[in-house]
């Protein structure tokens, strides 16, 4: 397929705004289907795509930001604590990068999406939230409140280690993939720091963009940004997720969900079949 | 209860500095799609009708690959380099709001979060000055 600059920006704008829109409707994120979609679609080199993914990225997370503060929800201290492991997690993936084969890149990057296919195809249960905290966590200041339904209310904190490492592995993922991966990061504190769900939910996507600013700096660097490529993805997944935020109001679409999540399993298995096979 | 007040007070404020953060970010974000748009109306016509090549990697040239290189490039007024610099406006985001979450916590002079957040920024420097 020969494209000329025009259809190549124009098809990519559009298939960046589709993933941007349903990223935002289905709370998925549109950011983890813009690498299948360069490396399958249009044939672009992975590394390219990982670079324009990454640069995407940090654009949503800070466009969301300012929402996410007004609701009072993300804390901010747990966010800067976690973020010296994410950002060191992100520079190790970002060497990682620069020393595996593009086939074995894209095979995790297969795994990582099926992984993020099966998390979102399931309910996320809401746990009551601590109401004690490890001394770790007091003497790190960590535990705070939250609003609901108008009033604060406190919440503990747990596992602070736990919760560290895995927000390592986290940061390892995002440098490697060019991905925000909220999904490992919202794991981290729900299930090991014992977080409630808007907590951490918010203070992950506080996180994503720093996480990712730290290893888009080395691939810079390295050559992996190419503006003519990350213009139309960047503009367009924006325009598409606020779009779809506007539309989304307060509706959860459970269907656009569960195609959203089918169309990442097929884009993930394609990732894996053509890293094992060499194509990529 | 005047602790609690004086409690609830530095709570707003904490509260407002990160509003004032969040507001930061969001000009950051327009202002990155405006210089982005204005690059490639530069650019993008001379080029309409030639064929891209992505599919094999071999890099951004050398003036693309730094702050430096790319400020210097887009003063000449090369549309090319005038997108990157919208890039790197991004990149540079999330590393703003680091920066006054510092000015933040010595506000509320927590120190501890302070050199926290000042180890945070050392790495996000060293990877985009020297990665």
């Amino acid at each position: 397929m020969h494209l000329t600059i025009i259809q190549f920006t124009g098809f990519l704008f559009a298939g960046a705004l589709a993933a941007g829109f349903l990223g935002a409707l289905t709370g998925l994120g549109g950011g983890v289907v813009i690498v299948p979609l360069l490396t399958i679609v249009f044939g672009v080199d992975i590394r390219y795509a990982i670079g324009a993914s990454l640069i995407t990225v940090i654009a949503t997370s800070s466009g969301a930001a300012s929402a996410y503060v007004r609701e009072g929800y993300s804390n901010i201290r747990i966010g800067m604590l976690l973020e010296i492991a994410t950002t060191i997690g992100a520079l190790v993936g970002a060497y990682l990068g620069g020393i595996l084969s593009p086939s074995f890149i894209a095979i995790i990057f297969g795994l990582v999406l099926v992984y993020s296919a099966y998390l979102s195809s399931r309910p996320r249960a809401e746990h009551a939230p601590a109401h004690t905290s490890d001394s770790l966590a007091l003497r790190l200041k960590l535990p705070s409140s939250y609003p609901v339904k108008g009033e604060m209310v406190d919440y503990g904190v747990h596992n602070v280690p736990a919760g560290f490492g895995l927000m390592g592995l986290a940061g390892v993922l995002s440098g490697l993939l060019g991905i925000g991966s909220g999904a490992v990061k919202v794991l981290a504190m729900d299930h090991a720091m014992k977080l409630p769900f808007k907590v951490s939910t918010t203070t992950s996507n506080f996180m994503i963009g720093v996480t990712a600013a730290a290893s888009a700096g080395v691939y810079l660097h390295r050559g992996y940004i190419d503006p003519l490529l990350a213009m139309p993805v960047v503009l367009g997944v924006l325009a598409g997720s606020l779009t779809g935020a506007k539309v989304l109001g307060r509706s959860s679409p459970k269907l656009l969900r569960i195609v959203f999540s089918i169309v990442i399993f097929v884009l993930a298995i394609e990732m894996i079949y053509n890293g094992a096979t060499g194509r990529i | 209860m005047a602790q609690l007040a004086g409690s609830k007070t530095s709570e707003h404020r904490e509260h407002a500095i990160e509003q004032f953060i969040g507001n930061l970010l969001r000009v950051c974000v327009i202002a990155t799609v405006v210089i982005v748009v204005v690059g490639g109306i530069l650019f993008l016509p001379s080029i309409l009708w030639t064929a891209p090549s992505y599919s094999k990697f071999v890099g951004e040239p050398a003036a693309f690959r730094s702050v430096a290189g790319i400020l210097g490039q887009a003063l000449t007024g090369d549309g090319r380099a005038i997108v990157q610099t919208g890039m790197l406006l991004l990149v540079l985001t999330p590393i703003l709001r680091v920066a006054f979450s510092v000015f933040a916590f010595l506000y509320e002079k927590d120190y501890l979060y302070v050199v926290l957040t000042l180890v945070v920024l050392g790495l996000l420097m060293f990877s985009l000055l020297a990665g």
